[in-house]
C-alpha cells in the first residue's frame, strides 16, 4: 500500500524522503524509486486522482456559475487546482502599493497593487495538474545570460550539461512540436507530429512573416501518437483541467503510478513539512511535518531530503529550518536563501479579425492550448535592445471557436443589440476574437527576494513568507515592446487590437509571481559562497539535502521552467543515487 | 524536535467533505490565523475550495421572488428568442441560472444583484407608467417599446436602463451560450473526440483568405 497514514512510518527509515509531488517531487520519486531506493513522499495536500476526478466532456453549464472565477476557484470551476492565490489557514505576507505589509489575497493580476502573488496547489501531483504544458528548453544563452550580456548571472552548468536530461524528460512525458534549429531554442529529437494549426493561426503565422516574426509549432507536453499506457490527445477538453486518458504530462498520471508500481514509493499525504532536522554533525536526519488530519507532529528519517515543494515552498521550509549550527535557516550560510526570486514577465492584448466573421462551422478545439507560437525572434531582439529591453519573451495565443464560456458572445464588438439581431450578431463574431500573450524573461535583481514574517504563523504554527518583489525597468522596457509588438501582430494578421499600445507599460503588466514562474531563492552556484546550492542541487551547507525545484535556476528566461525542473530532478536523482552507491552520501545512524 | 513521536492512528474513513469540515473546524479554533476574509466567503456557503468538480452542486440559496423572477424570465426571451438557430433562453434554464448567478456570494455577483434588483424596479415602473402593466404582463410590442427607449441613444430610458440591460444582456448571452443549444446557435461544433485534428477545412481556409 503505497498511501500511509502516519504512524505506520515510524516503523521505517527511508533512502529518501521527497517533500512534494509535483515536476520535482514526482521526478525524484519515480527516479529514485526505480532504482531501488526507499521513497517517501510528504504532500501538503490531499490525495487526487486524475482518473476519476477530471471533468472531461463537461460544458460550462454543467457547473455552478457556468464554471467562471471566483474567490475559491481563481481560474475557474473546472481547474485542476485545489487551493490558487490564497490557501484557507495558510497564509502570505506583501505589500499593496509598496506600502504597510498585509497579507496576500485573490487578486486581479492585471490590475492589482500587491506586489506579489502566490499559487499553490494543495494536491497530490500539485501544480502539474493544471498547468499549460508549454515544455521550451533553456537555450545556450539562457544558462550564460551574463557572459552574454554582463547582465545577471550565469549558471554553473551549461546547456551541454542539461541536454542529455532533456532529452530523456521529452521521450518519458512525450512533447509534440517542429524541428525549427533556432540558436537559443532547441530542438527536441523526441517531437511528435504537432497538431494543425487553427485559421486565426495561419493569419497570425502568415502575419508574423510579414514583420520578420517567425511563427512556429508550439512545443507542448501533449501527446499526439501514443506512449506505453497513455492515449493520444483526442481534441477535446481544456488541458487545464487535467486529463483522464492521460494524453498530458501530469505527475499524477506519468511519475506517481510507475513509481508505486515498484513498491519502492510510500505516499503521506495531507503531510505539511516544517523543517528539516539535523544532527549534531549538521547532517539531515529526516523532516518535522504535521498532519493536517490531526494537527499533530511526525517526523520521519531519511539517509537523504529532497525539496520539491515548489521554490518558495522549498525556501520557506529551509528558512524554518533553524538550529544552534544554522541559525539564519538551513543551507543559507552564503546568505543567499531567498534571495534573487524571479517572475516571468506577462502582458496581452485582444483583438478581432474581420476575415474570420461568418466562417463556415468547423471543429477548433485541438489540444485546446495554441498549435503555433512565436519564439523571440533576431528582429525582435535588435528593436527590443533600442528599447532599452534586454532580454527576450515568446508570444502565444488563445482565441478562435473554443467552448463557449459567459464572455464568449459579450465583446463590445458584438453592439448593444438584443433579440434575433444579438443572436445573428453572436454567431457572426463567433470565433473571430484573439488574444496575444507573451512571457519574458525576468533579470534577478536585489530587490526581489522572500523571508519569514517576522510575526505571523499558518494555522500549523509554521512562519509564512513575505515577498518582497520589484520589476526593474529592465523588465516594463520588455512590456512596451511586448505590446508594441502584439499590435504589430494583430494588424499584420489583418485583425484589429482592442487597444493601442499603453503609454505606460507598468498598466499592463502582471503582478509578480502570479505567471506562476516563480524561482530562484536557492540558487545554484560554481562556488559555496556564491549560492545555496552546487550545481546537483545539494546544500553547500548540508549536501545530504537536495533542492529538486526552480528554486535553484540562476536565471528565469522565457522558457517556462517545469520541463528543465523536469530535467534538472532526473539529472539530481541519478547523482544523488551515484553517490549513495558510492556510500558518499552522509547517512543518519 | 526530533525525538520520538507518540504514535497517532489516523481515521481514514472521512469523506473528503468530512475532512474538510473538521479542517474548518480546527481552523476557527486557531488564535493565530486572521480568518476574516475566509469567513466571508462561507457565510452564505460558497463553492469552496475543493468542490466535486462532476457535480454541479450550488450550495446558496436562490433569492429572487417569483414576481422578480417573472420579469427576468420575459426579458431571457427578450434578449434569446427562439429562431432557427436555436430555443428561447428560457427553454433552456437561464431564468434559472440569472437567480443562481445572482444568489452567489461572491463580490461580482452581489455587485450584480444590487444592479438586477434595482433594474427589475426600474422596468416594473417604466411599464406602469406606460402601459399600466407590470412588465412581464404587457405585450411583446410593449416590452420591445421600452427595450428600444433603452437602446436608442439620447432617451431617458437609456441614462436610467442601459446599466442594467447591458448587465442583464452579457449574463443571458453568457448563461445561454454555454449551453449546448447555445452552443448550436452561435456555431460552436467542438467538445467531440477526434482520432485526428483536421484543423480548417477547405471553406473555411478559403473564407479566411488562406487558400
Amino acid at each position: 500500500m503505497a498511501f500511509l497514514s502516519t504512524s505506520k512510518t515510524r516503523a521505517e527509515r527511508y533512502d529518501a524522503v521527497v517533500i512534494g509531488s509535483g515536476a520535482a517531487g514526482g521526478m525524484a520519486a519515480y527516479v529514485l524509486a526505480k532504482a531501488g531506493a526507499k521513497v517517501l513522499m510528504l504532500e501538503a495536500g490531499r490525495n487526487y486522482d486524475p482518473g476519476s476526478e477530471t471533468p472531461m466532456f463537461q460544458s460550462q453549464a454543467d457547473a455552478p456559475l457556468r464554471g467562471v472565477s471566483t474567490p475559491e476557484k481563481p481560474n475557474g470551476f473546472y481547474d485542476a487546482t485545489i487551493g490558487g492565490w490564497t490557501v484557507p489557514g495558510e497564509p502570505y505576507v506583501v505589500q499593496n502599493d509598496g506600502a504597510s505589509w498585509a497579507e496576500g489575497t485573490v487578486q486581479n493580476r492585471l490590475k492589482t497593487g500587491q506586489n506579489f502573488m502566490w499559487w499553490r496547489a494543495r494536491m497530490l501531483g500539485g501544480r502539474t495538474n493544471h498547468y499549460g504544458r508549454v515544455h521550451l528548453r533553456m537555450g545556450p544563452r539562457d544558462f550564460k545570460p551574463r557572459s552574454t550580456d554582463g547582465l545577471g548571472f550565469d549558471w554553473p552548468i551549461s546547456y551541454e550539461d542539461v541536454a542529455p536530461w532533456y532529452d530523456k524528460v521529452d521521450e518519458f512525458t512525450g512533447l509534440y512540436g517542429s524541428v525549427e534549429n533556432l540558436p537559443n531554442d532547441p530542438d527536441s529529437p523526441h517531437f511528435q507530429p504537432p497538431p494543425t494549426p487553427r485559421a486565426y493561426e495561419l493569419l497570425l503565422q502568415r502575419g508574423g512573416k510579414k514583420l520578420g516574426i517567425p511563427v512556429i509549432a508550439s512545443r507542448m507536453a501533449i501527446l499526439t501518437k501514443p506512449l506505453p499506457g497513455r492515449a493520444p490527445c483526442f481534441y477535446a477538453t481544456p488541458c487545464g483541467r487535467g486529463c483522464s486518458i492521460k494524453a498530458n504530462f501530469q505527475s499524477t498520471t506519468v511519475l506517481i503510478p510507475p513509481a508505486i508500481e515498484t513498491g519502492n514509493l510510500d505516499i503521506i499525504t495531507d503531510a505539511m513539512a516544517r523543517e528539516v532536522t539535523i544532527d549534531a554533525q549538521g547532517r539531515a536526519t529526516g523532516v518535522h511535518f504535521i498532519d493536517k488530519q490531526t494537527g499533530k507532529e511526525e517526523h520521519v528519517a531519511a539517509r537523504a531530503v529532497i525539496l520539491g515543494a515548489s521554490a518558495c515552498e522549498s525556501g520557506r521550509i529551509l528558512l524554518n529550518s533553524r538550529s544552534a549550527r544554522f541559525p539564519q535557516g538551513l543551507g543559507n550560510g552564503s546568505g543567499h536563501l531567498g534571495r534573487w526570486l524571479t517572475d516571468s514577465t506577462g502582458s496581452n492584448l485582444g483583438g478581432q479579425i474581420p476575415a474570420l466573421e461568418n466562417m463556415p462551422l468547423h471543429n477548433e478545439d485541438g489540444t485546446s492550448s495554441m498549435h503555433l507560437y512565436a519564439p523571440f525572434s533576431e528582429a525582435q531582439a535588435r528593436t527590443a535592445k533600442a528599447m532599452g529591453a534586454p532580454r527576450g519573451y515568446y508570444m502565444a495565443w488563445g482565441g478562435g471557436r473554443q467552448m463557449p464560456n459567459m464572455s464568449t458572445a459579450t465583446p463590445a464588438q458584438i453592439g448593444e443589440f438584443y433579440g434575433a439581431k444579438l443572436k445573428a450578431e453572436a454567431r457572426r463574431y463567433f470565433g473571430t476574437f484573439i488574444d496575444l500573450h507573451a512571457r519574458g524573461e525576468m533579470i534577478p535583481n536585489e530587490r526581489s527576494f522572500m523571508e519569514l514574517d517576522p510575526e505571523r504563523k499558518d494555522r500549523w504554527g509554521i512562519p509564512v513568507p513575505r515577498f518582497h518583489f520589484e520589476w526593474s525597468d529592465h523588465e516594463v522596457a520588455q512590456v512596451a515592446h511586448m505590446q508594441k509588438t502584439f499590435v504589430e501582430m494583430i494588424e499584420a494578421a489583418g485583425g484589429k487590437p482592442h487597444n493601442p499600445p499603453p503609454a505606460d507599460a507598468r498598466k499592463v503588466m502582471t503582478a509578480g509571481g502570479s505567471v506562476n514562474h516563480e524561482i530562484g531563492v536557492t540558487r545554484m552556484s560554481a562556488r559555496a559562497e556564491d549560492g545555496v546550492t552546487d550545481s546537483f542541487g545539494k546544500l553547500w551547507d548540508c549536501p545530504n539535502v537536495l533542492v529538486a525545484d526552480g528554486g535553484v535556476f540562476v536565471s528565469n528566461p522565457y522558457k517556462n521552467p517545469t520541463n528543465t525542473i523536469l530535467a534538472l530532478a532526473w539529472r539530481q536523482a541519478e547523482h544523488l543515487l551515484s553517490e549513495m552507491k558510492r556510500g558518499t552520501l552522509a547517512a543518519p545512524a | 524536535m526530533n525525538a520520538s513521536l507518540p504514535t497517532v492512528s489516523v481515521p481514514r474513513s472521512l469523506s473528503r467533505r468530512e475532512a474538510i469540515q473538521q479542517i474548518l473546524a480546527v481552523t476557527a479554533l486557531a488564535s493565530t490565523l486572521n480568518l476574516r476574509g475566509f469567513a466571508a466567503e462561507l457565510n452564505p456557503p460558497g463553492i469552496g475550495f475543493d468542490p466535486n468538480l462532476l457535480k454541479k452542486e450550488i450550495p446558496w440559496p436562490r433569492l429572487l421572488t417569483d414576481a422578480e423572477k417573472r420579469t427576468v424570465t420575459a426579458l431571457c426571451d427578450l434578449i434569446i428568442p427562439a429562431d432557427e438557430f436555436g430555443p428561447a433562453a428560457s427553454a433552456v434554464g437561464v431564468p434559472d441560472f440569472i437567480d443562481e448567478w445572482v444568489s452567489a456570494p461572491y463580490e461580482q455577483q452581489v455587485k450584480d444583484r444590487a444592479i438586477i434588483r434595482t433594474g427589475i424596479v426600474w422596468l416594473e415602473r417604466e411599464a406602469q407608467t406606460r402601459f399600466g402593466k407590470g412588465f412581464a404582463d404587457s405585450a411583446g410590442a410593449q416590452q420591445s417599446e421600452i427595450l428600444e427607449a433603452i437602446v436608442t441613444e439620447g432617451t431617458d430610458a437609456r441614462k436610467q436602463g442601459r446599466a442594467f440591460f447591458k448587465l442583464m444582456r452579457d449574463r443571458v448571452a453568457g448563461g445561454y451560450y454555454t449551453t449546448r443549444e447555445g452552443w448550436a446557435a452561435i456555431g460552436y461544433t467542438g467538445n467531440v473526440p477526434l482520432v485526428d485534428f483536421p484543423g480548417p477545412p477547405p471553406e473555411a481556409l478559403a473564407h479566411a483568405g488562406l487558400a
